[in-house]
């Protein structure tokens, strides 16, 4: 049995006190009118040079026929933007850790339904990450619901007058109306959950059984979830991600957010087996497991790049206004987040993760884990800021804050899961398979 | 590699009581034998389909495109189409070789070697479209950047047109240099095994003087590792480019960015059921039921399944957005689609491959031969008319309504299409006579963690090493022993009663020296004995075999080890 560590336990309350912290100087410095908006917009241009403020004239001038009520607009833009500043903080980090939970039960959905023999030795480890679907899906969810009830502005959709004005949303109204999303959103959380849940108690009551009929039983629930995971995952996307930009659509943008979902899942995997190793409590985990998560690692990571491609590619070469304006802006306004998470997301894996030797270092994969994983938090960070904050994004105290809470809640969360039950399955038939597996 | 130890709840991928002789002996059999009648046939009628492709293909080049059904709106159509399914049905054999074998999926190797004859032969069909449906085939080397007198004059390098020339060339190299590098070691035993000089010469040419030492093993290993790394992605980003022909396109219906993934899903799909029709066939006609099992078509029922939902998924993500974009000409192309003159495409491609395999859900049906070979067929004909749909229906309607029009093939795009089928079918059927259509080396490899003797004798607690030849391995075992001891002293006569007797009178005696392992010696004992001729030798079994160790005393086991009775039976198979 794993006990949690108090030194661990402790850095993570005091990762959420911090993020707490950092979430609140968030909300407590957004503006409440245009006049301080535009005087932060001032002050901060003095701080920093003025690219901003260029930038920001620049569209003022292009404006033609601006006249003092088209200026007005642009103030109440502004203050939208510098309000929804927390909120799509809290967003991009709480969907981020929750995306990684979710990215773990495919991994491990897709290892039991194809009856790996390697990875039964990971199965608690992955369990364990998993268990933060719950308050993560939780939070997510309560996110979503204070988007419905106006107390911010990430969802443009979701405000009944910009839909009065605009023919485009009035025809997608059947779809993008806020009922319908939060009982889809609901439906696809209890799916998850259930799954998750299901195939924990399952994989628990193997242990202790005397024949495989539990494990047959998970089997078949994996195939199942995994098929509902197909389609949920990528409606979820277009919900919880594509509809912060609700005039774009692509189709490719539901398998995109998955080859970022399952990297980071399966990073986090990597990362916690070898914690868990190095203190001991996994001792039949050998390099060899070690280096099939790298590899994956590796793969997943080139999976990304090619759909990150695709998608940008093809806008890019057909250059159709309507949908082009998605990379124009990031291109514009988040030029080195948006390059940068490539290098960081392709350039970086590939070069060390190459070489099979070093896909056995521990330190490697740790040190090509976290920037991998700041990598795809940028991932979700380009999707989500241009839509909500626009050219008023930046890396300060409330994303920061964010990103240290919910990785507090995400580390209390997921060792204090893996208390609960032995960390290696003992009856599951493909165990020994895993205990001898040498590559 | 993996350990030997295998969770007992795997089912065995070698079935019957095989030992290494016994899967040399079995996959070089095609080989060794003769065609039969049916062969000459089949062969015939591919023979014939071919000769008609090429009568179209020269009447196209010479008379001109016009002869096709293509028109000034739709002018991609038949040639496109089958281009596009010809490199998708070749996607499966660099699937199953590479990406299955990063995959470290054992039953990947009764398949591999026939999926890779299958990829290759189906790029050169699909490489002859490119060409053939240029309006001046005879400047096709213009696409290719080479230096010349125009003063240096460049291809455009923005165009996917010419990054499918790079592509489908590397694609086919590489796929080519795997291939024959999987076969080095079975092109060696065809060698080491071949009786006529004729073909110990050519399989000693094109095994490129493999020996098997260790080194050569170690580094064998390490570029068929490479080699599927760098395979995996070429698979991808080939059937991409391929894709990018039609997504970076303006036209509505074409411009989509899911085109890559859901291009190389389909190519999997398409090219999985082809494999699944060949090797249902194969295992019939070449007697391999015993490497190509009901778990092999399983399995590759399942990952039709799982490509078949992965492409409905996509199908049902372009309807959403199409609807969702609020662009009219997206919603239109679809609409038209599902509700225009070309309908029954659209259902037919949704039927077939939609709805299809989503009925491998149930264990009965995809363990069936006969429906996993009727959906494999299905799934192809669905997928043709997955690309016919995508390229006719949206050419034929899209921005201007002026310019809206049908398309109806002639008889020259059909011919041409089924001269390819003739083409692939020539090659595939000359390949299954001449090549060895499993990786020997490879089962070889696996028997002892997954050959269901060898899985017998471990869940007996037996030795692996233990031959035994007849019978279920665990009651032979110990009563092999115990007969050798009791019959220890057989005599010729009932040597003679099985093999039949050889008059002298009437008889002329063969050279039994042909057969490898007898040599002058042995024939002399041989003749002592009473065995002349070939059909006597060939009608050896074990039980003949230990009689005949027993009266010669000499080199126990040899017999069998070389197969006197297989080549025997060859010899009298070439002599009639």
């Amino acid at each position: 049995m794993y006990t949690f560590s108090n030194r661990l336990k402790i850095a993570s309350f005091i990762l959420m006190a911090v993020g707490v912290l950092g979430i609140g100087i968030g909300f407590v410095s957004a503006p409440a009118t245009v006049e301080e908006a535009k005087a932060m917009v001032a002050a901060h241009d003095d701080g920093h040079g003025d690219s901003h403020g260029e930038e920001a004239s620049h569209a003022m001038a292009s404006d033609h026929g601006g006249a003092s009520d088209h200026n007005s607009d642009h103030d109440e833009h502004l203050l939208h933007q510098l309000q929804n500043r927390p909120w799509a903080a809290l967003y991009v980090a709480a969907f981020f850790f929750f995306m990684i939970a979710l990215g773990v039960l495919a991994f491990y959905g897709i290892q039991r339904a194809s009856q790996a023999g390697w990875s039964p030795l990971l199965f608690r480890v992955m369990e364990g990450i998993t268990a933060y679907l719950v308050p993560g899906g939780i939070i997510v969810f309560v996110i979503l619901v204070l988007s419905v009830l106006h107390f911010n502005h990430m969802f443009t959709w979701m405000d009944a007058d910009v839909v009065a004005h605009d023919k485009l949303l009035q025809n997608k109204a059947g779809y993008l109306n806020p009922t319908f999303f939060l009982i889809r959103a609901a439906i696809f959380l209890g799916g998850w959950i259930g799954y998750r849940e299901i195939s924990r108690r399952l994989s628990i009551a193997q242990d202790n059984a005397d024949d495989n009929s539990n494990f047959k039983k998970n089997f078949r629930f994996s195939a199942a979830f995994l098929v509902f995971y197909l389609i949920s995952e990528s409606i979820m996307s277009w919900d919880w991600i594509m509809s912060v930009d609700p005039h774009w659509f692509s189709t490719l943008f539901g398998w995109y957010v998955f080859a970022s979902m399952i990297v980071s899942g399966i990073t986090v995997i990597a990362m916690v087996t070898i914690y868990l190793k190095s203190k001991g409590y996994l001792p039949d985990v050998n390099d060899s497991h070690i280096h099939d998560l790298a590899k994956f690692m590796f793969g997943f990571s080139i999976f990304w790049t090619y759909l990150w491609f695709g998608q940008f590619m093809l806008i890019w070469y057909a250059n159709i206004p309507e949908e082009v304006t998605y990379f124009v802006t990031r291109i514009e306004d988040y030029n080195l987040p948006f390059f940068g998470m490539v290098a960081m997301n392709f350039v970086f894996p590939l070069l060390l993760l190459m070489n099979s030797d070093y896909k056995r270092v521990n330190w490697f994969v740790i040190m090509t884990g976290i920037v991998l994983l700041a990598g795809h938090y940028l991932d979700i960070f380009n999707m989500i800021m241009p839509a909500t904050v626009g050219d008023q994004w930046y890396i300060g105290v409330p994303e920061i804050g964010a990103i240290l809470f919910f990785s507090g809640a995400f580390i209390f969360w997921v060792f204090r899961a893996l208390t609960h039950a032995p960390l290696q399955p003992s009856r599951n038939p493909f165990i020994e398979e895993s205990r001898h597996f040498h590559y | 590699m993996a350990s030997h130890y295998e969770a007992p709840i795997r089912k065995p991928l070698v079935l019957g009581d095989k030992g290494y002789h016994d899967v040399s002996v079995d996959i070089a059999a095609p080989v060794e034998g003769r065609a039969n009648k049916q062969w000459w046939i089949v062969f015939s009628i591919a023979l014939a389909a071919l000769l008609w492709g090429v009568g179209a293909i020269i009447y196209t080049i010479s008379t001109g495109i016009g002869t096709w059904g293509l028109n000034k709106t739709v002018n991609w159509a038949w040639d496109i189409t089958n281009f596009v399914w010809w490199v998708g049905i070749g996607h499966a054999g660099t699937l199953i070789s590479a990406v299955l074998l990063l995959f470290r999926q054992k039953w990947r190797m009764a398949i591999n070697r026939s999926a890779e004859a299958m990829t290759i032969f189906s790029v050169i069909q699909a490489g002859l479209f490119p060409i053939i449906h240029m309006g001046r085939p005879w400047l096709a080397y213009w696409v290719v950047p080479i230096p010349n007198q125009f003063g240096s004059l460049w291809v455009n390098f923005n165009s996917p047109l010419l990054w499918d020339v790079f592509a489908i060339s590397t694609y086919l190299s590489v796929s080519l240099v795997f291939w024959w590098t999987g076969l080095l070691p079975d092109f060696g035993m065809i060698r080491d095994r071949a009786v006529k000089p004729f073909q110990k010469k050519i399989y000693g040419l094109v095994s490129f003087g493999w020996t098997g030492r260790a080194k050569d093993w170690q580094r064998f290993e390490e570029v068929s590792l490479v080699l599927a790394g760098l395979a995996t992605p070429l698979v991808l980003s080939v059937h991409t480019i391929v894709s990018f022909d039609f997504a970076t396109s303006v036209i509505p219906g074409w411009h989509t960015t899911i085109f890559p993934p859901y291009f190389v899903a389909g190519a999997i799909f398409s090219g999985f059921a082809m494999v699944q029709t060949l090797l249902i066939i194969m295992r019939k006609v070449s007697h391999l039921e015993d490497y190509i099992t009901v778990q092999h078509i399983e399995l590759m029922n399942i990952v039709i399944m799982i490509t078949g939902s992965i492409v409905g998924c996509a199908y049902i993500t372009e309807l959403f957005i199409a609807w969702y974009s609020g662009v009219e000409y997206e919603q239109y192309a679809f609409l038209n689609r599902a509700t225009g003159p070309y309908w029954w495409a659209y259902l037919l491609m949704m039927s077939c491959n939609v709805v299809s395999p989503q009925i491998m859900w149930f264990k009965k049906i995809r363990t069936s031969i006969v429906i996993s070979f009727i959906i494999s067929i299905v799934v192809n004909v669905g997928m043709w008319f997955e690309r016919f749909v995508i390229i006719v229906t949206s050419l034929h309607r899209d921005y201007l309504p002026s310019s809206w029009t049908m398309f109806s093939p002639t008889f020259v795009d059909i011919g041409i299409f089924i001269g390819t089928i003739g083409f692939f079918f020539v090659l595939f059927l000359l390949y299954s006579r001449t090549f060895p259509v499993i990786a020997q080396a490879e089962v070889k490899s696996i028997l002892k963690s997954s050959g269901s003797r060898f899985k017998a004798l471990r869940d007996a607690g037996k030795p692996l090493y233990t031959i035994s030849k007849n019978g279920i391995v665990r009651e032979t075992i110990i009563g092999n022993e115990e007969e050798a001891a009791v019959s220890a002293e057989p005599d010729k006569e009932s040597l003679l009663s099985t093999l039949g007797s050889f008059d002298s009178g009437t008889q002329e005696p063969d050279d039994l020296k042909k057969v490898k392992g007898i040599g002058p010696l042995m024939e002399k004992t041989l003749n002592k004995l009473g065995i002349f001729s070939f059909l006597q030798v060939s009608k050896m079994t074990q039980k003949e075999y230990d009689m005949l160790d027993a009266l010669t005393g000499a080199f126990p086991g040899r017999a069998q080890r070389d197969d006197w009775a297989g080549q025997a039976k060859m010899f009298l198979n070439n002599d009639k």
